[in-house]
């Protein structure tokens, strides 16, 4: 069964709904898009990317969507909060895939030409740069789901940060997913920084309603010479969430991006990562946390291409599975003909804490040049049973010292994180996950309730 | 008999389905040192980790009472809980895991157990600063994970750090003295020492008579092929440093076992 089918006969059938709701850059590329989806179709498991996340049966649902653009009625201010403690933010909301301000941002006022907003407004607003950007990153004809979120996608988040202009706030934008009936939803999300601009930014996806949902979001970022992108990825949401999503990251010459990819709690998640050195001596971090338990679902798949000199990326990827839970990563790195100088690191640890649990872990190592320094290591194991007796000697209970372990286990990736604030709140948000004291997601109404 | 700390009768214990321990018995009073020597193979380790209750190991006869109480039936934790420490031969880093964090946990932990308060953070810090100089241990090993990055010798203070944390009635000390220079000997023996009391008691296991000469023991073993097979006074140490084991097995053999 071709499950692409029933979106091509939706999109087909409700086309001009969904350019009324949408407008300029967004509409322009859908035909391209219906183009690609109904060549490729969607990414299922015959494919070697997806061997271990069989999206496509994601899409066998007749899922419902917003097409219309009815109001879902979430009231923001008194849904949520994200707090991250001793960090402020900008904050800003998508309601399933339709943007909000909260008050604060509302009233903030950011440094001139800069633009944080509804991705629909910007391609009215800011035509020439939007259309200039969107899309162009996001490859429709290579696996994955950017045909067919090009095809429905009407808004999202578009930030534009000019030339030279730093953002010390951070930004933080939290998705809420919540409806009455299961939904899917197809989120977009533009980042452009100019030459020297600096953004950091807190991605916070949560599932207010217990429905299911599926999820398609693109994150196209560009990250112009000499720019800083510190971007964190953070899913709390619940068992029935699906959520495929793929981020895009353009490295232009002397710039440092830093991606973070934190799956706390969640149902099945693919998260793919595409990123791209265009200019010399640049940095790259990337790293993720995954703790997972039940029959909870995180694949995540990276992919540097190291097309130019004298760039530096690292990776760090942890998981822990109980349970049945079951885990992917695949990472490859991709050093070019020509890409002297290049240093990467790629490091992939994963504890299995049950039998049932199962970790595939794929590096892949592609390297055209000969003056480079590569290395990677992954690794799936259980927890150290000689440091275990050994805290048990001291009188710490296997329990505590189980706990303590696996904390430290995950401890080392946020170690690595930037945003320092961000650390306790990680610390003990994953504390709390351990102990099974965070069933669902820390904040939203469906757990408090 | 109220004099007693350890009392082990007739103890079998093995290590995937082996039989290594083959009926030891030994008793040790509140403030002896015992000193257990032995050829390679001879039990040894097995014997500590048995008393510790690694769980890898399989008691298979006898009986163990440790302060009046049956310390088999306990788990490692609880064994801990009730004063029991062991210097670890080759003491385990944990990644991750300060040595502070470590050992407020452990502190907390026992003090749980044994019905206290948690330690006020200005207590546990001025305990701490009190133990560090027992063993000469710098502060900065305080905030790096345990063990991770300390040298032999660093390992083997850290070990007598912590049991100066914990104060336990008995300790064993497994092979402290292996990896040791002369000067982290003194340090480690001489922090042993400091910690002595009629209330305490200390079984050394060791290959060689030189830690012996900093710790000075009340009652010697020979521990061969699971078992005891002579029990004298500390001269028996230098003998066996002068002689070898040889002339003790044999002894024991002619006596027809």
């Amino acid at each position: 069964m071709k499950f692409e089918q029933n979106y091509i006969d939706i999109f087909n059938q409700n086309r001009a709904l969904i350019d009324q709701g949408s407008a300029g850059a967004l509409n322009a590329l859908r035909d391209k898009a219906l183009d690609c989806l109904e060549r490729n179709g969607l990414p299922h498991k015959g494919l070697e990317e997806y061997l271990h996340t069989d999206v496509a049966h994601w899409f066998e649902p007749d899922w419902g969507m917003n097409l219309s653009r009815l109001d879902m009625h979430v009231d923001l201010a008194q849904a949520f909060r994200c707090n991250v403690p001793n960090l402020s933010t900008l904050l800003y909301f998508l309601a399933n895939d339709e943007f909000a301000l909260s008050d604060t941002a509302a009233k903030a006022s950011l440094p001139d030409g800069v633009f944080v907003g509804s991705l629909r407004r910007a391609a009215k607003e800011l035509p020439a740069i939007v259309e200039s950007h969107y899309g162009t990153l996001a490859d429709m004809d290579r696996p994955g789901i950017a045909a067919v979120n090009t095809m429905f996608a009407q808004d999202g988040l578009m930030i534009y940060v000019p030339d030279g202009v730093i953002l010390d706030k951070p930004l933080q934008l939290v998705t809420l997913l919540h409806s009455p009936v299961d939904l899917m939803v197809n989120r977009r999300i533009l980042i452009v920084l100019g030459r020297g601009a600096q953004l950091r930014l807190l991605l916070c996806d949560h599932a207010l309603a217990a429905n299911n949902f599926l999820t398609t979001q693109i994150v196209e970022a560009f990250a112009g010479a000499g720019s800083s992108l510190e971007l964190y990825d953070l899913e709390e949401t619940h068992n029935a969430n699906l959520r495929v999503s793929e981020f895009y990251i353009n490295q232009e010459a002397d710039s440092n991006v830093e991606a973070d990819f934190v799956t706390l709690h969640n149902g099945q998640t693919r998260n793919s990562v595409f990123s791209t050195f265009v200019g010399r001596g640049s940095n790259l971090s990337l790293n993720g946390i995954a703790t997972i338990d039940r029959e909870q679902h995180v694949d995540n798949m990276t992919f540097v291409d190291h097309r130019v000199s004298d760039c530096t990326s690292n990776e760090l990827f942890k998981y822990v599975l109980d349970d049945n839970a079951s885990g992917a990563f695949a990472g490859k790195v991709l050093v070019r003909h020509g890409a002297q100088h290049t240093e990467s690191q790629q490091t992939n640890r994963n504890i299995c804490l049950t039998r049932q649990a199962r970790m595939f872990t794929q590096p892949q190592l592609e390297i055209y040049a000969d003056d480079v320094k590569c290395s990677h290591g992954a690794t799936v194991g259980q927890l150290d049973e000689k440091a275990m007796f050994y805290m048990r000697q001291r009188g710490i209970p296997e329990k505590e010292a189980r706990m303590m372990l696996m904390q430290a286990f995950v401890g080392e990736v946020i170690g690595h994180i930037a945003l320092e604030p961000l650390h306790d709140r990680l610390n003990r948000l994953v504390e709390k996950r351990f102990r099974g004291e965070l069933s669902q997601c820390e904040g939203c109404r469906a757990c408090r309730e | 008999m109220s004099n007693m700390m350890l009392k082990i009768e007739n103890l079998h214990a093995g290590i995937d389905g082996k039989e290594i321990l083959k009926g030891i018995n030994l008793e040790v009073n509140a403030g002896q040192v015992h000193a257990i020597m032995g050829p390679n193979g001879s039990g040894k380790s097995t014997m500590s980790n048995v008393l510790v209750g690694h769980p890898a190991y399989q008691v298979t006869e006898g009986k163990v009472t440790f302060q009046g109480r049956d310390l088999l039936a306990m788990s490692a934790e609880e064994r801990s809980h009730q004063g029991l420490f062991m210097s670890f031969q080759y003491p385990v880093e944990i990644p991750g895991v300060s040595m502070t964090n470590f050992m407020r946990t452990a502190i907390n932990e026992k003090r749980k157990a044994l019905g206290q308060q948690p330690l006020a953070p200005t207590e546990f810090l001025k305990l701490i600063k009190e133990k560090r100089d027992l063993v000469k241990l710098d502060a900065k090993f305080m905030n790096r994970s345990v063990n991770e990055g300390f040298s032999g010798g660093e390992k083997k203070r850290n070990e007598i750090f912590q049991m100066a944390m914990l104060e336990p009635s008995l300790s064993i000390l497994d092979e402290t003295d292996s990896g040791l220079d002369i000067d982290a000997l003194r340090i480690v023996a001489d922090g042993v020492n400091r910690l002595r009391s009629p209330e305490t008691s200390v079984i050394v296991i060791t290959h060689y008579q030189r830690l012996l000469d900093y710790i000075k023991p009340d009652v010697v073993h020979v521990l061969y092929q699971g078992r005891i097979i002579k029990t004298a006074g500390p001269e028996l140490a230098l003998e066996l440093e002068q002689c070898g084991y040889d002339w003790v097995i044999k002894e024991f053999e002619d006596s027809g076992k």
